[in-house]
Formats: structure tokens, sequence, C-alpha cells
């Protein structure tokens, strides 16, 4: 049986390796590694509690406020601070820009070229092109001289002689099933999206200063302050600068990726039979209102029964490590909460430079998280499913409305097209709320309101000698949990179970494949070495590695204290 | 210094002759992209080189002569903010970067192929540009325990920095990580974590430290050499004078606040709303060196003082480390008042600091009172 491997998984976030078995043109088997590690969380044992969010920031540059966002709730939900209705907006506001731009770069710039043949679009028609976008939606630019004009562009690009990125690729491989003129509308919308992720995130940057890497978290609030009155501050200038690019991020998921999502997918409807995975969802629910209540709701569904949402208990999570380059001085097969994690790295793979991995064994630096000890997918499908399963009225009319479309079943979202459709009704659902976010905020600023930040914690000494805290998030790759635990004003054990780790998790101790390596299995290959299926339903959970990869130290060494004073 | 507009000095150029076929400005022009707008670009390129308007001029000129050079991006312990960094690039934008500008052949993040295809392009590019390449490094290097903490395509990551940056005209080391080793060399650097330059001694380096870089800087350095056909002048910690000759605290929006004794005492207070100095929410302008007050972030929108948060210090050595906790305020800052100088502040910092612990950060304050630069110099 053929072994084949593929390392790196490019576009993605992150070092992630595959080995996968195939036989008669299927995988039979797949194994998901992770082949780089840092230990931040070692690193952040004895440090002030209030600099986590800046520490955790950096696990990922990609989603790069959602680490923050779960850090400060952590910290937050530990020593119980309420934080002001502002500040809740404006973390609201900062979260939604993040998914749906992170959204929309996935779909085009990390996921289409594998649905999408640049090259087939150089012999499209550009008078039918925009003809077939113009059946699509009415995007003011799709015209005749706005596709020539792109075409020219990558005719001349090919020309050159140079194909940079694009070079070495999987153009003419059998499984692209587009006609040119949906190649070349999609490589255009690719082009226009690469300008307007840049534009549309600058949301972040009035909020928070820059992205990627925000710096407008607080323990308590946030940094930004509110002043309609002041030029230092959030004031009408930028509140209205705000709205503007939301509208402007709206515009293009309704027009543009939408519709682009459709049509593609309706060339690839047999994907809608393949990469099912563990088929259990998780999801904690997002954006709270100031009375803390869910506008996403949380829940669990196991099994692919959508008629029951059962409710998320956080102490029902724990790691295994029984196949990832850790060790565990509980015993094998011992799973570990979050809160108790004792976990030391030592990594037993081969030598580099290495052909093969020792399966059989230990072969990642990502660990098993297991709900009830069972494997659990986490990610736009499963906040969807949730969210559908559980009546959430804006869900279920999207959802409704894209299933018709397809003509297909709600069956049909248990799979690598339906991950990559899901991903679009979140991001569609999520470009339509945040714009209520901003509107919330401006009433609330309207009524006097310019409160950022709850002062009373801030000073250490206000704090219980010990505490313990947890923080979920919904980020644009689906649940994220930080564990805290504070002792005399310090950081004692620090743990992150993200959205990757999930999804990219080896096998538990029971032998249980995590989400990628289910999902692989069944996936047709046209030609083993050119792994183009692979990575489609790979890429349809939007890997991102470097923040999958952690480690807990309970017991580690004492860590030589650095202060400024 | 020339008194001559930015206007000007395109004026000059646009009739400019000398168009060589596959340079940059012909590859621009045949991608739609206007003279004008390609001298736009010089002439932001130039600023962002803190050099005089009137270096316009010239920069296009160079650029008119080149052809799009080649460069790989690797990834290694990061967090791949540095390769989200360029993506929100626009002078120029990532599209005109990949498709125009330069020939990027290997990156992960971007790249169509994956598995054997993407390591044979790799191998195909820095065997056929051997000596002429631009690497590019994103990430610590990992080098405990044989380097197993990393690696790519069965190798680990230091041996393909040895083989990639070994091999290259000159390498960028982006971001704090791949420049001093960054996060996960903080301590205890559980995995050996260093920089480019700490792994691979015999390789040309050029540091751009920040949390992330800013793009506008890695554009400005390629752009740099291209022009001038060196690589730019770099303080003692690598960095390129143009961007990190300068300290924070010097250039700050919000230094006449400092000097005035006007400070944020807590978030959200009056001073807070009004944009008063926030050294005593712990800002660490003045132990860094970095452009951000005047090249800022996002097109120019941002950058951490201006939006209430106080500078982390993120492009100093070690700074995870020297300059946490974050809302720590500096040491031995002697008194306040406006007949204080940012030189005297430099000096007590270093004082103060270095008693305790060895603060990189502020020892390079201090050398770099001594040493003026011209280069760092704003026409």
């Amino acid at each position: 049986m053929a072994k084949i491997v593929v390392d790196p998984i490019t576009r993605i976030e992150g070092h992630l390796r595959i080995e996968a078995e195939v036989s008669g043109g299927r995988i039979t088997d797949a194994w998901s590694s992770a082949t780089m590690f840092r230990g931040i969380e070692k690193i952040l044992k004895g440090r002030d509690p209030r600099d986590a969010w800046f520490w955790t920031q950096r696990f990922c540059g990609v989603c790069t406020t959602v680490h923050s966002m779960a850090s400060i709730r952590a910290v937050e939900n530990a020593l119980k601070i309420k934080i002001p209705p502002n500040a809740e907006l404006i973390r609201n506001i900062i979260m939604g820009i993040q998914n749906v731009q992170d959204h929309v770069i996935h779909f085009y710039h990390l996921h289409a070229l594998d649905w999408v043949d640049i090259t087939s679009g150089l012999k499209a028609d550009p008078a039918k092109t925009a003809a077939l976008a113009a059946s699509l939606s009415e995007w003011p630019k799709n015209s005749p001289t706005y596709f020539k004009a792109v075409q020219d562009k990558v005719k001349a690009f090919v020309a050159s002689g140079r194909l940079g990125p694009f070079a070495n690729a999987y153009w003419g491989h059998p499984a692209y099933k587009l006609p040119p003129e949906a190649n070349l509308m999609a490589t255009a919308h690719y082009l226009e999206a690469l300008e307007w992720q840049k534009d549309v995130i600058k949301i972040h940057a009035i909020l928070g200063s820059k992205n990627p890497h925000p710096q407008t978290f607080l323990v308590g609030g946030m940094s930004i302050p509110v002043d309609p009155d002041s030029q230092n501050a959030l004031n009408a200038d930028k509140l209205m600068e705000i709205k503007r690019l939301l509208k402007k991020a709206q515009d293009f998921v309704e027009q543009v990726y939408i519709p682009d999502l459709l049509a593609v997918a309706s060339f690839y409807k047999e994907w809608a039979g393949i990469g099912e995975g563990v088929g259990n969802y998780l999801c904690y629910g997002e954006f709270p209102d100031a009375a803390g209540n869910l506008w996403l709701p949380a829940g669990i569904i196991l099994k692919k029964d959508i008629s029951k949402v059962l409710p998320v208990d956080q102490g029902k999570i724990a790691e295994y490590v029984d196949h990832s380059w850790f060790e565990n001085s509980k015993g094998t097969g011992k799973g570990l909460h979050p809160w108790e994690g004792e976990t030391e790295v030592s990594y037993t793979g081969p030598k580099a430079p290495y052909e093969h991995l020792d399966t059989d064994k230990k072969y990642s630096f990502v660990k098993s998280p297991r709900y009830e000890e069972m494997p659990m997918e986490v990610g736009p499908l499963a906040r969807v499913l949730v969210a559908y399963a559980s009546g959430h009225k804006e869900t279920k009319a999207i959802v409704d409305l894209v299933l018709g479309k397809l003509g297909v079943g709600a069956e049909a979202l248990f799979s690598t097209l339906g991950r990559t459709a899901a991903r679009g009704v979140d991001c569609l659902l999520i470009a339509r709320q945040t714009p209520k976010f901003l509107d919330e905020l401006i009433g609330n600023i309207a009524k006097g309101d310019l409160r950022i930040h709850a002062n009373e914690k801030w000073d250490p000494s206000e704090w219980p000698s010990e505490a313990k805290g947890y923080g979920w998030h919904e980020a644009p790759r689906g649940g994220l949990g930080h564990w805290i635990k504070i002792k005399d004003q310090k950081i004692e054990n620090y743990q992150a179970v993200v959205p990757s780790t999930w999804n990219a998790s080896p096998r538990d101790a029971k032998g249980q494949r995590g989400p990628y390596e289910a999902a692989l299995v069944g996936t047709p290959m046209a030609d083993p070495n050119k792994p183009l299926e692979i990575l489609r339903t790979i890429h349809s959970f939007d890997p991102c590695l470097a923040c999958a990869v952690h480690v807990v130290d309970a017991n580690g060494n004492e860590m030589v204290k650095v202060k400024v004073s | 210094m020339s008194k001559r507009t930015t206007e000007e000095s395109l004026h000059d150029v646009e009739n400019a002759p000398v168009q060589h076929e596959h340079s940059i400005g012909r590859m621009l022009q045949e991608r739609g992209v206007s003279r004008r707008d390609f001298l736009k670009f010089c002439s932001a390129m130039t600023a962002a080189m803190a050099l005089p308007a009137s270096f316009a001029p010239k920069v296009a000129q160079a650029l008119d002569e080149v052809k799009r050079p080649t460069l790989v991006w690797l990834e290694m312990q990061s967090c791949t903010g540095d390769s989200e960094a360029l993506l929100r690039s626009a002078n120029p934008t990532v599209g005109e970067i990949v498709l125009d500008i330069l020939s990027v052949d290997y990156h992960e993040t971007i790249m169509a192929a994956a598995g054997h295809q993407a390591e044979e392009a790799l191998d195909k590019t820095i065997a056929a540009f051997k000596g002429k390449y631009i690497c590019v490094i994103e990430g610590s290097i990992a080098t405990k325990d044989s380097g197993v903490y990393g690696s790519t395509g069965g190798k680990s990551h230091l041996d393909r920095a040895r083989q990639v940056a070994g091999g290259a005209l000159a390498t960028i080391a982006v971001g704090t990580c791949a420049s001093y080793g960054g996060i996960a060399a903080a301590v205890p650097n559980p995995t050996g974590a260093v920089g480019v330059k700490e792994a691979v001694p015999g390789a040309t380096v050029i540091n751009l430290p920040g949390c992330p870089v800013n793009a506008d800087n890695l554009t400005a350095t390629i752009v740099h050499y291209l022009v001038f056909g060196k690589i730019p002048a770099l303080d003692s910690h690598g960095r390129p004078l143009f961007a990190y000759g300068k300290r924070i605290h010097d250039n700050c929006e919000r230094r006449p606040h400092f000097d005035a004794g006007q400070y944020v005492e807590h978030w959200g207070d009056d001073g807070h709303r009004k944009g008063f100095c926030l050294y005593k929410m712990g800002c660490k302008g003045p132990a860094t060196f970095h452009n951000c007050p005047s090249q800022r972030y996002n097109e120019k929108t941002s950058w951490p003082v201006a939006s209430g948060h106080p500078c982390a210090g993120c492009s100093e050595p070690n700074f995870w480390d020297t300059m946490s906790p974050m809302y720590k305020r500096l040491p031995n800052v002697p008194g306040f008042g406006i007949e204080h100088t940012a030189d005297k502040i430099g000096l007590g910092l270093a004082a103060g600091a270095a008693a305790a612990f060895a603060v990189h950060g502020a020892l390079n304050a201090l050398r770099k009172d001594k040493e003026p630069s011209d280069e760092s110099k704003e026409g």
C-alpha cells in the first residue's frame, strides 16, 4: 500500500504534515502531524496575568485577535470582573470584522486554488465571463472590460516566464471542473479580495492601532478611549469610518463571496459526499450583549443528530498525549483537564531529515483534546449546525437558502463542501450583524456613556491570593478556550485548547482519529503524486497550526524572574 | 537639503526615457498600472526610506532598470503575523509585490503547490539563483536538541535556514522572532529559539524587528537594495537606520504632554480621552527604537500610542523579558518637566536598569545617543 506524504501543507497558517495510505484510488487511512513547537504557555508561567493577552496573541498572527479575547475573558472570569457595555460592543466589532475578513481570505487566497484553475481562465471569453457574473450578482465591477483587463494581466505574468507562487502547482489536474469563464471570474475576485481585505481590516487599526496584532485589549475593558469631543478618542469621525468599512465588508460578502461560493460549489457537488469527519460538533457561542446573552448559541451535536443540541460543560474537556510528543506523569491513556495539565514536551520522532513518521507511536506536537472522550469538530460548520439546530432564525434562513440554491439537503453539510459552504454562511451572518453592534455602540455613546474599562480590579493588590477561570471565544476557526490559574498575582498555570488542536489532533488513547484524519478517509485521489484532493479536505477546515501546539507545565522548573524593576 | 516638492520630482522623471524590457516599471505598465501611479509608489518608498523627496527620480530610474528579483520566504517558529503584515501592505500592495515587483518563488502561506511540488520549487530556485536571491525568514529557529522542535518537509528548520539563508544574496529577518528569537526565546526558552543571525552566523542578515514587522519597512528595505545596490546602513542590532534610527519617545505625537507633565492615570480617564502621555501606564517608547510614530500601520491609520495603549517595546531585542510587565512603568526616569530631555531619560534608564539586569534596549538607547547618524536624519 502506498503511503504518501504532503509536507508542507501550504496555504494554511503553520506547519502541518499529512501522511496517508492510498489504495484503489482512495485514501484508506491518514495521520495529521504538527511539526513545530514553541512552548509559550510554559514561558507564561510566573508572569503578570494582565499581560497574558499580549503573549497569547502571538499564538497566531492570522486569527490575530482571538487569543487576546479568550485570554482577557479567562482573567476576567477568574477575577469576577464585569466590563462596561462600550468595551463589550467594541470587542464584538473587532471579533466580527476579524471573522468576516478571515473567512474571505480563506476562501480566495487559501482555499480557492483547490477548485479554481487559474490557467484555464486564460482561455475564457471575457464577455461570457461578465454574463456569467451578471447572472449571479449585481457587483458593479463585473464588466467585460474588467475581466479582459484581469485576463491580460495574468497573460503578461505567465508570459514573463516567472510564475512565482503559482509555479509547479496542479494546473490541468483532472479534478478541476470549472469552465474557463468561472475560473477567470474567480481569479479576478482573488485579486480583488486581496485589495479588499487590507481595507476592511483598518477597523482594527482604528479601534486598536494596527493589524495584525492589534494593541488595544485590557483585562477589564479596552484601551481605545471613547469621547465624541476629543480628537484622540473614538469620535464621530472614526465611528463613521468604521461604518463605511463595515458596509464595504458586507457588500463584498453579499455580492462577490457568496455568489462565487455558490457558483463554485455547484460544479463540485460530489464533494458533499466526501470528507465527513468525526460527526461530533462543539460550539461555545459568541457575541454577548450587555446582559451576557449570546447572539450565536453554544452547544454540542453528537453523531450528526441535529434534532438534539446538548449544553457544553467545560469540566468534560480533557487532553490526551498518547500519540503526541509529550509526557504524562499520570500514565498512558489518561486525559487531563486544562486546569490540571502537567505535560512535558518529549520529542521521540525520527531524526531529520526523515521520510516517514512512526505513526503507530507518537507523531505530532498537537495534543488530542476530547469531550467526554469523544473527538469533536469545531469551526464555522459546528457554529452553523448548532445555531441551525437551535432554531436561530437568521442562521436557519441563510442555511435553507444555500441548500436550496445547491439543491441539496441538510445532510450535505457533513462534508468537505458543507464545511466550505458553512464558512460562507457564518461570514454572511456576521457581516450583517456587526453593523448592529456599531449602531448600539453609537447609541450608548450618545447617551453619554464613555466608560471603556472597569478600573476596580486593575491593581493586583485587589485580587484574591488564588483564583482560576476560563475564557471561551468562537474564533473564525472555531471554539477556543483559555484556562488560567492565578496565584499571588502571577500566572501559576495557563492552558489553551484551540480550534486546530481539536481539528488537527492525532489519535487518542483509544485510537480514535482526529477530525482531519477521519475526514480524509475515503477521499478519492486521481493521482497520488498530486495531492489536490487532500488539500481540498484539509483546507476546508482552515488549519491554523501555530496556536494548536502548546504545552502546560504545572511542575516545571522555577523560571528566572526577569522584570523591569 | 532640496526644497523641491515630490510633485516636482515626479514631473522630472515622467518623461524618463529608459524602460528596460521586463523591468519592474515595464511590468507595472503592462499590468495597467499608470506611470504616474508607479512614480507615486517610488515617492512613497523614498519617504519610507527616510530619504529626501529629491531622491524619488533616482528610485524610479533604478526600478526601471531592475528585473523582478527572486525572493523566497521561509516560515520557522512563527505565528504568520509577518506574512499577514505583508498582505496588508499598501504601497506597493501585496498583489503588486507578488505579480510585478518580485518573483516570490516560495511562500508557504500563499503558494499554490504543496508537499513535494512546493519543496521542488524551492530547491530549483535556490539552485538556479544561488547567491542572487533574497531570502526572507519569519519566526525564530529552534536549536535545542538538534532542532527537533521545528521541521518542514522532513527537514529541520535549522538545516533549512543554513541551506537557504546560506546561499542567499542577503537574508531579511522579518519580525522580532526571526531577528532575535522573540517570544519563543523568552525565559525559559524551552526550544533554544534564536534569530537568523545566531543560527546562521555566516549569512548577510538585515533585521526588521517589530511584532509584527511593519510591511512598509520590508518593502523599503528591498527597494533600498534595488536602488542603491547595497544593503542599508544598520545599527548595532542589525536594524536599518532609516527605520530604527530614532527613539519612539523622541518622535511621539504625545511628547509635549510628557514634557508638560500631563499623564494618563487610569484607563478611560480625562487624560486618556484627551490623548495625554502613556508613560505612567507602562509605555516603553523611551527605550524603543522604531519609526512607528511616523510610518504607522495599515496605510498610516494608527499605531499603538495613538489608539490609547502604551508602546510595548516590540522592536527591541529580548523585549519580552526586559520590557515586561507591560503595564509597569520604566524605572528611574528622572523627574518630569519640560527641561528634562529624552537623552537624560535614556541615561537614567540604562543606569537604573543595568544594575538589576541587562536591558539591551536601554543600553542600545544610550549607545545611540553617542553615535548620531546622518542616515537617520530626515530630509
